[in-house]
């Protein structure tokens, strides 16, 4: 049992998601997916010890062994992204349960909860395979299933956002499947660990460069890099709450997972780059979608959607990780993985709870007027994550924006403090106008008056709200992790 | 010449490519945007396809007589791109529809003025 635990990660999830569709009863969906969310939140967190006291586990798919076969690889990176994806889902899979029970068509409810097992079960392949057509297969798996739970929202431009999504996300996945069949055809091997020593061998570069173009374009529509970012508002926007609530704490992060790995494990960027100022790039890409998206936000009336641009402000933080490239900054962009993926997961649980009272599921910032006194437990939940989102001491933001500020100070680039205050100080002004309304403005006459969000709702959400503050204090395990990390990724060099 | 001549599986996948990617930017009746999708996706199918076939090679079988095989691994990395392929188009096939049934409309220009009309009225 315990030498299996790699493959259960995956196989677990993967298996319940039919089960539920036999079955087809909605409260055996809730039940088996939360169990499964648990057993992979064990599972995860049993992978992380082990490979933090024993190294690296290799797991070999029917006994093929590698590179031959299927290895799953578990080592410091996608520990840590195991360990954020599973506790991700076992935080939102109990708050479920009342959130779908409101949007989603009763009938229909148990094709959400397997929707939501094979996302995960996607979502958790990516992170743990050590095989790129493999990748290749569970990010079209995770997103396909992302899709439909992104069509069920209630409103139907939710519809069009799936689509668009779709064109957007399936073209990002087809650039990436072509990066991987040029690597292929340069080096004749699938395994990421293999590919990294081939690659050192190739003698004509340029194939290799269209590989990293089309790798990086496709995963950079998948993570939503400014400016291919399109379809992600929308998307968080119409998606039913729970939906939105998993996908925007852990699939983009899973995309810079990926990117991550293309970049330091397979790519040797010394070697293979040449003259491609991919640093440049990256930095100019991440400070532009800092500052523009933060702008947008600044500027949105809808709740749900000024928290998607909020979210493509964040990841260029991340991104920006990347192109510092250096141990800092790295341990910055995937501490921020973490810390951004709680973050952003506690407030869309908690604007999942306003819109059950609220019985819409698209607010305008206006409509939260009051909330200070009709929900507190909530308002007070979003005042906290807001200022994790805007990096203020003693909360998680703080910690991953520090490490990005000392990683470009190392470097000397003054203007990129700036512009990474700046953004901060945009971030502030949003969630002092989401403040300033739910508390300083009283609510309308013909307001809904429906009290605090449901135990089970406010359980989960308040949990994440306590991570937020958890890892601005005690960071043994997010920047433990994310150096221990940061130096695997660096280290092959 | 030979450059061109030797490599036309390769031409024909990078206009199948391009082609594929221009319907999809530029047509706004969402049923040809999947069109360019199936088009961009079969292009790929065609770059892995065609460097694993060798002229004169033949099925890896133990056989008397055959030396020279075709690596079958392509082929069966397609098999999967081409499940995935499918249940891709079948979804967007199925969005088509649900869109068809609620804006009653599948040009892009159409929705984009009904969502308009929503926030107005």
């Amino acid at each position: 049992m315990g030498d299996h635990l790699a493959v259960l990660q995956v196989v677990l999830p993967l298996a319940a998601a039919p089960l539920i569709v036999l079955v087809r009863d909605r409260g055996f969906a809730w039940i088996a997916t939360t169990v499964v969310s648990y057993a992979c939140l064990a599972i995860a967190v049993g992978l992380a010890v082990r490979v933090a006291t024993a190294g690296p586990i290799s797991y070999e798919i029917g006994s093929w062994p590698p590179p031959w076969g299927i290895e799953y690889r578990v080592d410091a990176l996608s520990a840590f992204v195991l360990v954020l994806v599973a506790l991700t889902a076992s935080l939102v899979a109990p708050y479920a349960r009342r959130s779908i029970a409101a949007e989603v068509a009763h009938d229909r409810a148990y094709l959400m909860y397997a929707m939501y097992c094979l996302c995960l079960a996607g979502l958790l392949g990516i992170t743990i395979t050590g095989d790129a057509f493999n990748i290749f297969v569970f990010l079209e798996i995770s997103s396909l299933a992302m899709y439909v739970l992104i069509a069920l929202g209630r409103n139907r431009k939710a519809l069009v956002a799936a689509y668009q999504y779709m064109l957007m996300g399936t073209v990002g996945a087809t650039f990436y499947v072509i990066g991987v069949g040029l690597l292929y055809l340069m080096t004749g091997t699938l395994n990421l660990v293999d590919l990294a020593a081939r690659l050192r061998e190739v003698e004509d570069l340029r194939p290799v460069l269209a590989a990293l173009a089309f790798i990086t374009v496709g995963i950079g529509l998948k993570l939503a890099l400014f400016p291919l970012h399109q379809w992600l508002p929308n998307a968080y926007a119409y998606a039913p709450s729970m939906a939105t609530a998993f996908i925007a704490a852990t699939a983009t992060k899973v995309s810079v997972y990926v990117l991550l790995r293309f970049y330091f494990t397979v790519f040797d960027p010394s070697l293979h780059f040449g003259d491609v100022p991919w640093r440049e790039v990256f930095i100019a890409l991440s400070v532009a979608g800092m500052l523009v998206a933060s702008l947008v936000a600044l500027f949105e009336s809808d709740v749900k959607r000024l928290f998607a641009y909020s979210s493509v402000a964040q990841i260029g933080y991340i991104t920006l990780g990347i192109g510092l490239d250096s141990q800092a900054s790295l341990t910055g962009s995937i501490t921020h993985l973490m810390n951004h993926g709680v973050t952003k997961g506690a407030i869309f649980v908690l604007l999942g709870g306003v819109a059950l009272r609220a019985g819409a599921m698209s607010m305008s910032v206006n409509s939260l007027a009051g909330l200070g006194q009709r929900m507190p437990l909530s308002a007070f939940g979003l005042v906290i994550a807001g200022l994790s989102l805007i990096g203020i001491p003693g909360t998680a933001g703080f910690v991953s924006k520090w490490y990005l500020i000392v990683a470009a100070l190392e470097q000397g680039h003054w203007w990129l403090v700036a512009a990474i205050l700046a953004a901060s100080l945009i971030a502030a002004a949003y969630v002092w106008r989401l403040i300033e309304v739910a508390y300083l403005r009283p609510a309308a006459a013909d307001a809904w008056q429906r009290g605090e969000a449901p135990v089970g709702m406010l359980t989960a959400a308040l949990a994440m709200v306590a991570l937020c503050v958890y890892f601005g204090f005690d960071t043994t395990f997010s920047v433990g992790g994310a150096q221990e990390a940061a130096q695997l990724l660096r280290g092959t060099r | 010449m030979s450059a061109i001549a030797g490599h036309y599986s390769y031409w024909v996948t990078v206009f199948l490519m391009v082609a594929g990617l221009y319907i999809l930017i530029a047509r706004t009746n969402l049923l040809k945007k999947l069109i360019g999708l199936a088009i961009l996706q079969t292009s790929v199918y065609l770059l892995y396809i065609a460097p694993g076939k060798l002229i004169g090679g033949t099925a890896p079988i133990l056989a008397n007589g055959f030396t020279t095989y075709s690596n079958p691994l392509p082929h069966v990395l397609i098999l999967t791109a081409i499940v995935v392929g499918v249940a891709t188009l079948a979804l967007g096939l199925a969005l088509v529809v649900r869109i068809r049934e609620t804006y009653g409309s599948i040009e892009e220009d159409d929705i984009l003025a009904r969502d308009i009309a929503d926030a107005d009225g």
